[in-house]
């Protein structure tokens, strides 16, 4: 199963395809939802090990320079970190913010928008985007596309990865990795709709408890996500490492990929079909008898006068 | 230089102008064939071409580059005779008589006529346009260090530069093929007076200045060889 996506029959979006996908088999699926629970999370990074241990990743190993981020970003090796963050409240209380980062899967994906190579790019009945990788170009514009940054591409390779939300053990009934490895339950997955009711009882709680601003971050610039969090501080999230107040599609990205470019594509058919028809209606440009004529009375007059000219010559 | 028999009388373009010439316009070609399968993906199958889509997308920067460096001769080369002059733009007015072959009524242009000039300067542009935004997107030599708000940018250029410059070489080419004798011209580098004279006035009656003078100089200093100038 694992790096495949034969038979998979239930792909509601694939990139650079204009007919629709394969998805007879979408009938019963459920839109799936990993829920972050950054109030509950203490930064062990058991997802990380998870993650790379069920997706055979090894990453080269960094160094410390000082911060507990490890590693300092995403790598094609690396498709989730913990990012630290030291926030002081109004009180004057340290807090300790942390996030753990990794593809959001958008329900209105940017890298699949953004990609060239059909197919490259897959999104699938239960809201999962997955790359197929064996499609992939190397080209770089997923990065171009993603509001989240997520995407990084390999210098082994030259193919460009990023958390599949485990679509392989999805698949199969089970849970993604750093799902199951988490130790506090601050990473929970399931059916959309139960986490987004989950996701309120745990805002509530925090409310409850004073947290005023706690809040759900599932951003509606991409039509929602399908990695939510719970936030503390849902009023401002860039506090959690810039993470993104208000995501969308960048409109360059729209304009670049939008109505424009099948209109573009048309207009290059009928410039070339303009042309045709130009040759059909005008006739060919050319010159005639008449210019013959005349260069052979130029030549003439020029003959005599060096003619005459001779003749006065000494 | 030895002339086969059909070659017309007046030089047009030099050996290496036209070698020039083909070398940006077989590579350009090939960058639109390399270039809109990432454009659309209607033109996907056009990788097939280039050996498969990431051979394509691995090949079109390098061909650029190619391009770019050989436009630059083309443009040095060409600089002098795409100047604008005022008769360019009473030819520009005219552009219905232009494309109803009343050439009559039109005014005598130059060397290059005002379309020729156009084609030259917009070429220029785009081609300088498509070369900066292509090397900021390019993976991955450059494009990972990029920041993406530029990549951004850069990518939406490109896409936009590359259409604009892809109408002017569907003009550009279908002008080659309507304007008869001009094809010809870029290939043999060769034109007949006749043809100088209808769509080149100007060009024409400097050309025959240059006769003259030249006959001129050889009716006082006759050539030992005997050698008809050619």
């Amino acid at each position: 199963m694992r790096g495949s996506q034969v038979n998979q029959q239930d792909i509601i979006a694939r990139s650079a395809t204009k007919v629709p996908s394969p998805q007879v088999r979408s009938g019963n699926v459920e839109r799936v939802t990993k829920l972050i629970d950054v109030t509950r999370c203490i930064g062990c990074k058991a997802c990380q090990v998870a993650c790379s241990e069920w997706n055979d990743l090894r990453d080269e190993v960094g160094e410390c320079v000082g911060v507990y981020d490890n590693p300092l970003d995403l790598t094609p090796d690396s498709w989730q970190v913990m990012r630290f963050n030291e926030f002081e409240d109004e009180q004057g209380n340290l807090e300790w913010l942390i996030r753990k980062d990794n593809c959001m899967h958008c329900a209105d994906p940017g890298c699949l928008a953004a990609c060239p190579a059909p197919g490259a790019i897959v999104q699938y009945a239960n809201g999962i985007v997955d790359f197929n990788s064996e499609h992939c170009i190397g080209c770089g514009y997923c990065v171009t596309g993603c509001p989240f940054d997520v995407p990084r591409i390999s210098e082994v390779d030259g193919k460009s990865y990023k958390c599949t939300l485990c679509s392989d053990r999805v698949f199969n009934g089970l849970e993604p990795a750093c799902v199951k490895s988490c130790p506090t339950g601050s990473i929970m997955f399931g059916t959309r709709e139960d986490m987004l009711d989950l996701a309120d009882t745990r805002t509530d709680f925090l409310k409850s408890r004073g947290h005023e601003n706690a809040g759900i971050y599932n951003p509606e610039g991409v039509d929602g996500t399908h990695v939510i969090y719970v936030l503390k501080h849902a009023d401002r999230p860039q506090l959690y490492n810039d993470l993104p107040e208000n995501p969308s599609i960048s409109p360059m990205v729209s304009t670049w990929k939008g109505v424009a470019k099948p209109l573009a594509s048309a207009a290059i058919g009928l410039a070339a079909l303009t042309g045709f028809f130009h040759y059909v209606a005008a006739g060919p440009n050319e010159h005639g008898e008449e210019d013959e004529q005349a260069v052979r009375d130029d030549e003439a007059r020029e003959r005599e006068r060096e003619h005459s000219q001779r003749e006065e010559q000494p | 230089m030895s002339l086969a028999k059909t070659d017309p009388s007046l030089q047009r373009y030099s050996l290496w102008n036209r070698l020039n010439h083909w070398l940006v316009a077989i590579s350009f070609v090939l960058l639109v064939l390399s270039g809109l399968p990432f454009f659309h993906p209607f033109f996907w199958s056009l990788t097939g071409l280039f050996g498969g889509p990431t051979m394509t997308r691995i090949l079109h920067p390098w061909i650029g580059l190619f391009m770019a460096v050989m436009f630059v001769f083309l443009a040095i080369s060409f600089f002098r005779e795409s100047l604008m002059r005022r008769h360019d733009i009473q030819w520009l007015k005219q552009i219905r008589d232009v494309l109803s072959n009343r050439a009559e009524r039109l005014p005598p242009v130059g060397k290059n006529n005002a379309g020729q000039k156009l084609v030259y300067w917009i070429m220029l542009g785009s081609i300088a346009l498509l070369l900066i935004t292509g090397v900021l997107i390019w993976q991955p030599v450059v494009g990972q260090a990029v920041p993406i708000t530029l990549r951004r940018l850069a990518s939406m250029g490109h896409a936009y530069v590359a259409f604009l410059a892809i109408i002017t070489l569907i003009i550009h080419i279908y002008s080659g093929i309507w304007v008869k004798g001009s094809f010809q011209a870029m290939v043999r580098g060769r034109v007949s007076k006749a043809w100088a004279r209808h769509h080149h006035n100007l060009w024409y009656e400097e050309e025959m200045e240059k006769e003259r003078k030249y006959r001129n100089i050889t009716m006082r200093n006759p050539d030992p060889t005997g050698e008809e100038p050619s």
